[in-house]
């Protein structure tokens, strides 16, 4: 019971910031000095046409009014406008969008665990060893390398030179779309070659990604870890003469937990957001090439959409976090008060 | 501040002998323990050069970064060209030498604007909490409630894509984080015996700042300061990688990137230079803020305080 209350006040916090960043986005687009209504009508539109456009769109209402109007027609009608672009309500587009972002962010999020926090923890373990030396040096690395030139390499390396790897887009062929998720479509078709072309289109940008993100899993891990490590209680449990793998898993690692998965909850939302540069290189047909397109043509629908979509993702990400919490440790009792 | 003679150079003896300000003893000690640490050295060592580059880069470049010499392009790297030439026959190495002082000043331009900005709103947050804190943290949770990228690629669009307004638009993006570091200091340390006793004394809001907040808050700041300059390169250069900063022919490293993305095949030389040129740079910064950051635990700081005494004093 109170695990559901907590959630409804968490979800509940939502709605201040969704206003903010409508607020926000509104008021960028008015300090644009670009008229929207004339970059959206294109090069060759009459005056009429502009002014036609303008009227739609509210764009000759003060601020505060087109945000009442984008507001009462979200509330009402869940609708979150036409996309001045694409011509297509930004409802249906970001559920085009969506889940091949998601699919991007959640393996290359799946790939940075299952390797950056063993990695953290061998890395921990041995210290000071090569193996610690090794994987800090992928970890600096992977944490200081721009992901436009990792992604740009790999390309480079897997597509072009060594022709392992395809580079481009997301699947080759057609095929029956029920959830947008590639990979699901591809198996609920029983299409094992389109699964197999989905898989392999994946991996570069996922792997890319992975690489940045695991930097700074391993860091955290291990700065985690040795503190833990050194506490008094995995001290007694060495010297009870348990097994080491008991003391590393049940006693160590359990502890030093918390501090990555706080980063990994913060990074999941980045990663999200922040897949523009690798969906441009990719030609990945994402939400984040769609949110950079629109920013270029001051697509407003567009972006506003976009971006509550992003806040949520981040917002809902970090909900999950604090619930994990209080899963591995009873300390934390999500809801009620410390101590 | 009046800084002692030999305020970087001197050793831990002296430091802890001489009755300094505390602020310069502090310093004093950080640079002391920093020094012991290969990798922070190494780290320091880079940002040296970098720095150097962005000061003397352009009197030391062999070649003029904007001229067009069409039969010269896509040289490869040889001896007269280092790093090659593009496709305009530009010697990348010069471009480069030219471009590292814009990477710096964005760094130092956006930490400029966001660093007070964020310690103004998170002092007045974390000092006088109440319907204040409220505001100004639920106003920095918009802000960070967006992916950082699109809100700065965003206000850079609306503000007409050059490299100065990416900065301004990175600057709007970083203050949050900031606002957010220093109000959990401030919080913190307004708990603390001592702040209650200077309290107790009858000590104003002002001073409390003054003496306690701010040089409290001066070690995360200049930890955070440092592994953000990485950050802020990086993010600059995505920008301009995008279209959204710096416009062509000036030779900002994200810019160099993106001008030789579609010429990967036949000239890697192009992009592969300014690429490595960010990841050495942020690395150098990388490296010093964690060096700085051990320098600064007081747990290791501890062990290296008992090792001296021990060494004094028997």
């Amino acid at each position: 019971m109170k695990l559901r209350n907590y959630i409804l006040r968490r979800v509940s916090l939502l709605i201040p910031v969704i206003l903010g960043v409508l607020v926000l986005v509104f008021i960028i687009s008015y300090v644009i000095p670009a008229d929207p209504a004339r970059a959206w009508a294109g090069p060759k539109a009459r005056p009429e046409q502009i002014e036609v456009l303008r009227e739609r769109y509210h764009l000759n209402d003060p601020v505060y009014l087109q945000i009442y109007y984008y507001l009462r027609n979200l509330v009402l009608h869940f609708d979150l406008g036409v996309s001045a672009t694409t011509g297509r309500p930004v409802l249906t587009d970001l559920k085009a969008f969506f889940p091949a972002t998601f699919e991007l962010a959640f393996f290359a999020f799946v790939l940075a665990i299952v390797i950056g926090i063993p990695l953290g923890v061998v890395s921990a373990l041995r210290r000071n060893e090569p193996t610690d030396h090794f994987s800090r040096v992928v970890a600096l690395t992977g944490v200081s390398t721009p992901l436009f030139w990792s992604a740009l390499l790999m390309q480079f390396l897997f597509y072009y030179k060594l022709r392992w790897l395809p580079a481009f887009g997301r699947l080759s062929v057609e095929i029956n779309r029920y959830t947008g998720f590639v990979l699901l479509d591809s198996v609920l078709n029983w299409n094992w070659s389109a699964f197999g072309d989905a898989a392999t289109r994946l991996i570069l940008p996922a792997f890319t990604l992975a690489f940045y993100t695991m930097g700074y899993l391993v860091r955290i891990t291990r700065g985690s870890m040795l503190e833990v490590l050194e506490s008094e209680y995995v001290v007694t449990a060495k010297a009870k003469g348990l097994p080491q793998r008991v003391v590393i898993y049940r006693h160590a690692l359990k502890n030093a937990i918390i501090p990555p998965i706080t980063v990994l909850g913060i990074n999941f939302g980045w990663l999200l957001g922040g897949t523009v540069l690798l969906e441009t290189i990719f030609s990945w047909p994402g939400m984040g090439r769609y949110a950079a397109g629109s920013i270029v043509q001051v697509d407003l629908p567009a972006m506003v959409g976009f971006t509550l979509v992003a806040a949520t993702v981040m917002i809902l990400s970090n909900l999950v976090v604090d619930i994990f919490y209080s899963i591995i440790d009873p300390r934390v009792r999500v809801g009620g008060k410390a101590k | 501040m009046k800084l002692p003679k030999g305020f970087l150079f001197t050793s831990r003896y002296r430091i802890l002998k001489r009755r300094l300000h505390p602020i310069t003893k502090e310093f004093g000690l950080t640079f002391y323990v920093l020094r012991k640490s290969t990798l922070a050295v190494i780290g320091a060592l880079l940002v040296c050069m970098f720095l150097f580059l962005a000061i003397f880069g352009s009197r030391i470049a062999p070649y003029n970064p904007y001229e067009v010499k069409i039969r010269e392009r896509f040289i490869p790297p040889s001896k007269t060209h280092w790093f090659g030439t593009d496709k305009m026959g530009r010697d990348v190495f010069s471009r480069m030498l030219h471009g590292a002082r814009y990477s710096i000043r964005a760094g130092l331009i956006v930490l400029v604007i966001a660093v007070p900005i964020g310690v103004l709103l998170g002092g007045i947050a974390g000092l006088f909490g109440g319907w204040r804190d409220e505001v100004i943290m639920r106003f920095t949770d918009v802000f960070l409630a967006f992916p950082s990228l699109i809100l700065a690629m965003s206000f850079s669009a609306a503000l007409g894509p050059s490299l100065f307004n990416a900065m301004i638009a990175l600057s709007i993006v970083w203050w949050p984080m900031y606002t957010r570091l220093i109000r959990g200091q401030a919080l913190s340390v307004r708990e603390t015996d001592y702040v209650e006793a200077a309290r107790s004394r009858g000590a104003g809001n002002w001073y409390l700042v003054r003496r306690h907040i701010l040089p409290n808050c001066l070690s995360p700041i200049l930890v955070t300061f440092t592994l953000d300059m990485g950050w802020i390169i990086t993010a600059t250069a995505a920008l301009s990688f995008l279209g959204f900063g710096a416009q062509p022919p000036m030779p900002e490293w994200g810019r160099m990137i993106s001008d030789g993305r579609i010429y990967m095949l036949q000239a890697w030389w192009v992009s592969v230079f300014p690429g490595l040129g960010i990841v050495m740079t942020v690395l150098g910064f990388n490296l010093l803020g964690d060096g700085i950051r051990d320098a600064l635990d007081p747990k290791l700081r501890r062990i290296t305080e008992v090792k001296w005494k021990q060494r004094t004093f028997s």
